[in-house]
């Protein structure tokens, strides 16, 4: 029998059914874990007085669990059997009420350090019952199936995040749990959650290890020495994880750039290959003609992949040594045959990759059904400047150099090279010359048909144009093909191009589609058209008098589908609205 | 309109807040379906008033349904069919009002709602039949006819109860004796099923107190270490409860009375109404196969006094009686009767009103189970007793979670069943290494934190069930 460690008579052999039992009376009193030692028993309380408290009860609970017919407890001798229970019970009563009565609080444990200071103000009272509102949402996602009139709050909760970290807010301590549980559940949200949640998320979440993802990437960010605390950067450089080094090689160059190549140049050598590339990969963000020489020298790297992302990074540094050895290459390949009718561009592709070629990127070997002289030329156009080009065509300007003809079906070739240079080199008037007009079909345009490649070279536009140019492709062309192009403009949509959308939705309507052909873009519009459309909406969300349709029933799934609209946009005017209230002055409490 | 006699009832400058609201739901379904609804889109010719709002909201089958909600009950009136209560149409409207201020305006009642409001609170002066808050002490007795009867019968109903109750304690008493007879250790080998019996029986002898005892001892068997002792200790504490029953005559009355209370009997609630401003500590639902059991907590900010309100759902159905957490209301409440009670009835109005909702006074851990013992004195069954912890800090220790004093010296350990729940990292979270304030039940198995409040915003009552 496991009874306790205390040495007890043991008059009699259990019956077999009862080994195994624990009977619990190790402690003595039973007090749950935490709680401090019983109290000295009083010699007022009517038990035998000298017999200790705990020896009692003991002797109380090894009879009750044999039975008293086996076992009849010492001090009830005197008594008959039959009234042996009840007296065991009345003592037991007495002892659990007193042992209850005198419960003393046990010692404290070492608390947990406090959680560091976050200076940022706390949400205004609107926005926070508007946070708990989106994580309730959340936390209970609308049943599969048709979504009704009302809006998704999950989808409006990156929304509301970056709202929130744009204006340098900082959570509500007691909704840290639920924002992490959020973002435990969503990657997507991570970032954004952990910047609300501050140094106290990052606190809360190293007690749980539920939250541990919180604690990588992100976490190592807050524990970034100052980028001018020589000492600390170091040695965070010599000795830091590979994540870690990145974010401080980030840190460093954003305030210091030449010190964060020198922070680069110092350990270059002893680098593995994978991290070189992801060093030199990290140095895109923020570059600048400074970067030139240390790009220059990784050119002449070991590794393959490192050589071509410093010469990608250096082809979009027009006026780097390689973007001038590249313009001579392109410039000999192509040029304007002026003996034609009308001004013709001839092209002469490479006869031959050199390794002074392949030194500055080029691959020499084209993907499998590619020849390998256009492979050469398309790389090689590409990382040519863009501005080697008017001079080389007589002074025509981009529009005029895309609308001359290309001799011996060259023009997809040559145009490709050049859409993706206008990419790489954020070159705004290529990309507008190479873009075409908005009403042109796709197909017959100018540049490139693919509409990824499009969408591309509308983000180097400036935001304005973009919407612009969107709004008229989405009037000549409709929203079927629109979803890619949408998706790289600027939110709130501008005012043209919010107005393009919902007429275009409006058509769809009346030729009879069904909303669910558009929910695409229904949904990016609910996310991103200006609050301020919901007036134009507000006559769409009338539930149309059923007509001999061809499409049964649809006007009343638009009518939803609008209503969710405009009430999706009030929703999201009214949560920029809670965002931006001027805080409350100090002293003044909070309403309940 | 007779409602808008009212209108200027300062309920109306108080807004429940969007966490308050999605308390009153009865359960997930509804919180999501409410939430759904909680924005303009589904609503039509909304208005508020009078302390109350109402709406249309078009359902999916291009029906709509007419909503009205009188906030100072709250009650809750809704033309579609479901059963849920609030539905979600009430819900949305709540909570439509709740996070956006200009969503709906002051108007003036339409006849479909103005007419029930009328209703409502004409009868709420005479009976205590009308609306949502009046069934709470109904419940444990499975909806006992109220209302005036003859007194004589009811006397004659009242004695031929206790005797019924007194067979079923001597019948409790026996099986105790039997089970003691033949030792603990046999009542594991023979399960669960004697134990039902017993309580079946109780519930024969009409003392639902008692059989709810039983079936907790059923399942103390085997319940993991220790278990002996527990149920050792819960048969002694059933033995008094039987034996003082049996004794009840020669008990002073107001320990009688608690008495009464323990076995099931429904206590009269014939105390002094006691008006004050009562801030809604925490609401909690327990619920069994049988029944749901919604508890709420209130501290009144004038008298200092804790009050209980208990509210009970048939299985599956949420309680009538919801309160939000944190708000401050003005209302009667009637205690009832019995030594160491804080249970009370409401009164029919509970009107939100502005006004600071700073939390209880408090103390150290040590004063809070000085309060648990000194209960005991009135009510030896208490599992455990309401108590503020002041300048207390969440920490762990090897056995888990404890609610410390600031000066590092004493602490209250977490029961377990606390320690697993979600509130306990909104507890940690709140207090970030720093004291804060914890209201909860303080008893033998720990302690259960319910609401906390923080030295930074005072006045926010954080729910932590």
């Amino acid at each position: 029998m496991e009874t306790d460690t205390t040495p007890q008579p043991q008059p009699q052999p259990l019956p077999p059914t009862d080994v195994g039992i624990d009977i619990g009376t190790g402690t003595g009193t039973d007090t749950a874990p935490g709680f401090g030692a019983a109290p000295a028993p009083d010699g007022g309380v009517a038990l035998a007085g000298d017999v200790p408290e705990d020896s009692v009860w003991e002797e109380l609970v090894t009879s009750a669990l044999l039975g008293t017919d086996r076992r009849t407890p010492a001090r009830f001798a005197g008594r008959t059997t039959r009234d042996a229970p009840g007296a065991l019970l009345d003592a037991a009563a007495l002892h659990t009420v007193r042992r209850r009565a005198g419960l003393r609080a046990g010692p404290a444990a070492p608390p947990p350090e406090p959680a560091p200071e976050d200076p940022r103000e706390p949400l205004p009272e609107a926005a926070r019952r508007r946070l708990d509102q989106l994580l309730a949402g959340r936390a209970a996602p609308s049943p599969a199936g048709r979504r009704g009139a009302a809006p998704d709050l999950t989808e409006l909760l990156p929304q509301w995040l970056l709202l929130a970290n744009e204006r340098g807010y900082k959570a509500p301590a007691a909704t840290l749990p639920a924002l992490l549980d959020a973002a435990r559940a969503r990657t997507d949200l991570r970032p954004q959650t952990l910047r609300l949640a501050g140094p106290r998320g990052l606190w809360l979440a190293r007690l749980n290890p539920e939250w541990r993802f919180a604690l990588r990437g992100a976490g190592a960010g807050s524990s970034l020495p100052a980028p001018g605390d020589r000492e600390g950067v170091r040695l965070l450089w010599d000795e830091g994880l590979f994540a870690e080094r990145v974010a401080l090689l980030g840190a460093v160059r954003a305030a210091d750039p030449t010190a964060g190549r020198a922070l680069l140049a110092s350990t270059w050598s002893t680098e593995r290959a994978e991290d070189r590339l992801m060093f030199v990969d990290s140095l895109r963000t923020g570059l600048s003609d400074a970067d030139e020489e240390f790009l220059e020298a990784a050119l002449g790297d070991r590794s393959r992949n490192v050589r071509a992302t410093a010469a990608e990074l250096l082809s979009a540094l027009p006026a780097s040594a390689l973007a001038g050895r590249m313009a001579g290459r392109a410039v000999t390949c192509v040029g304007l045959d002026r003996t034609a009718d009308e001004p013709t561009i001839t092209v002469e592709a490479p006869h031959e990759c050199d390794t002074a070629m392949q030194r500055d990127g080029l691959t020499a070997t084209p993907p499998a059904g590619r020849g390998e002289r256009s492979w050469w030329l398309g790389q090689l156009v590409e990382a040519a400047p863009l501005s080697c080009w008017p001079p080389r065509f007589g002074g025509r300007g981009p529009e005029e150099i895309v609308a001359l003809p290309v001799a011996d079906d060259w023009q997809n070739e040559l145009h490709a090279a050049w859409c993706r240079a206008a990419v790489r080199q954020r070159d705004a008037a290529w990309s507008r010359a190479l873009l075409g007009s908005p009403a042109t079909p796709p197909a017959t345009g100018p540049g490139t048909s693919s509409l990824a490649e499009r969408a591309q070279l509308l983000s180097t536009l400036p935001p304005e144009e973009r919407a612009l140019w969107v709004a008229a492709f989405v009037a000549a062309h409709g929203l079927s093909e629109a979803f890619q192009l949408l998706g790289v403009c600027e939110v709130p949509w501008a005012e043209p191009l919010g107005r393009a959308v919902v007429d275009a939705l409006d058509i769809a309507r009346e030729a009879g589609s069904y909303p669910w052909s558009f929910s695409g873009v229904m949904g990016l519009a609910e996310r991103c058209l200006a609050p301020e459309a919901a007036r134009q909406l507000e006559s769409l969300t009338a539930r149309p008098d059923e007509t001999e349709d061809i499409s049964p029933g649809a006007g009343g799934y638009w009518a939803e589908a609008f209503q969710r609209l405009v009430s999706t946009l009030r929703l999201r005017a009214a949560m920029r609205a809670e965002l931006t209230e001027p805080s409350p002055a100090p002293g003044t409490p909070a309403s309940p | 309109m007779a409602t808008s006699t009212v209108g200027c009832m300062n309920a109306m400058g108080v807004r429940v807040s969007v966490e308050q609201v999605l308390a009153l739901a009865p359960d997930d379904a509804s919180r999501r379906a409410g939430s759904a609804l909680g924005t303009a889109g589904p609503w039509s010719g909304t208005g508020r008033g009078g302390g109350a709002v109402w709406g249309l909201c078009k359902g999916s089958g291009g029906v709509s349904y007419r909503t009205v909600v009188d906030t100072t009950g709250p009650a809750y009136l809704c033309a579609c069919p479901s059963r849920k209560f609030p539905c979600k149409h009430a819900l949305g409207l709540l909570l439509l009002q709740a996070s956006d201020a200009a969503a709906i305006e002051e108007a003036t009642a339409p006849d479909w709602a103005a007419r029930w409001l009328t209703d409502r609170r004409e009868h709420a002066g005479s009976t205590g039949s009308a609306g949502g808050t009046a069934s709470a002490a109904l419940g444990a007795e499975g909806g006992a006819a109220a209302g005036p009867a003859d007194p004589e019968a009811a006397r004659r109903r009242a004695e031929r109860r206790a005797a019924r109750i007194t067979s079923g304690a001597q019948e409790l008493e026996q099986r105790l004796t039997d089970l003691l007879r033949g030792g603990l250790a046999a009542a594991e080998q023979a399960g669960y099923g004697p134990w039902e019996e017993t309580a079946a029986r109780m519930v024969d002898a009409q003392a639902p107190g008692l059989a709810g005892r039983v079936r907790e001892l059923g399942a103390i068997p085997g319940s993991g270490p220790g278990w002996p002792v527990r149920l050792l200790e819960e048969c002694a504490l059933t033995h008094l409860l039987d034996r003082a029953w049996l004794g009840a005559d020669r008990l002073p009355a107001p320990f009688a009375a608690t008495v009464r209370t323990r076995v099931g009997l429904t206590a009269p609630v014939d105390g002094v109404p006691l008006r004050d401003h009562w801030l809604v500590l925490a609401q909690y639902d327990a619920a069994d196969a049988r029944l749901t059991t919604r508890r709420i907590w209130l501290h009144g900010t004038a008298s200092g006094r804790t009050a209980l309100l208990l509210s009970f759902g048939a299985a599956g159905r949420a309680p009538r009686l919801a309160l939000p957490v944190g708000a401050v209301l003005d209302g009667e409440l009637t205690p009832h009767t019995g030594s160491g009670q804080l249970r009370a009835e409401p009164g029919e109005r509970f009107v939100p009103v502005a006004g600071p909702a700073a939390p209880p006074p408090g103390g150290p851990v040590g004063a809070a189970l000085d309060a648990y013992g000194r209960a005991l004195r009135e009510d030896p069954w208490l599992d455990s007793w309401p108590v503020t912890l002041s300048g207390v800090l969440p920490a762990r220790a090897e056995y888990g979670w404890q609610l410390a004093d600031a000066d590092g010296r004493e602490a209250l350990p977490l029961t377990p069943a606390a320690q697993s729940r979600p509130g306990l990292w909104r507890l940690v979270a709140l207090s970030g290494g720093a004291p804060v304030t914890v209201f909860g039940e303080c008893g033998h198995r720990g302690f259960t934190p319910l609401a906390a409040w923080s030295p930074e915003t005072p006045g926010e009552t954080v729910p932590l069930v």
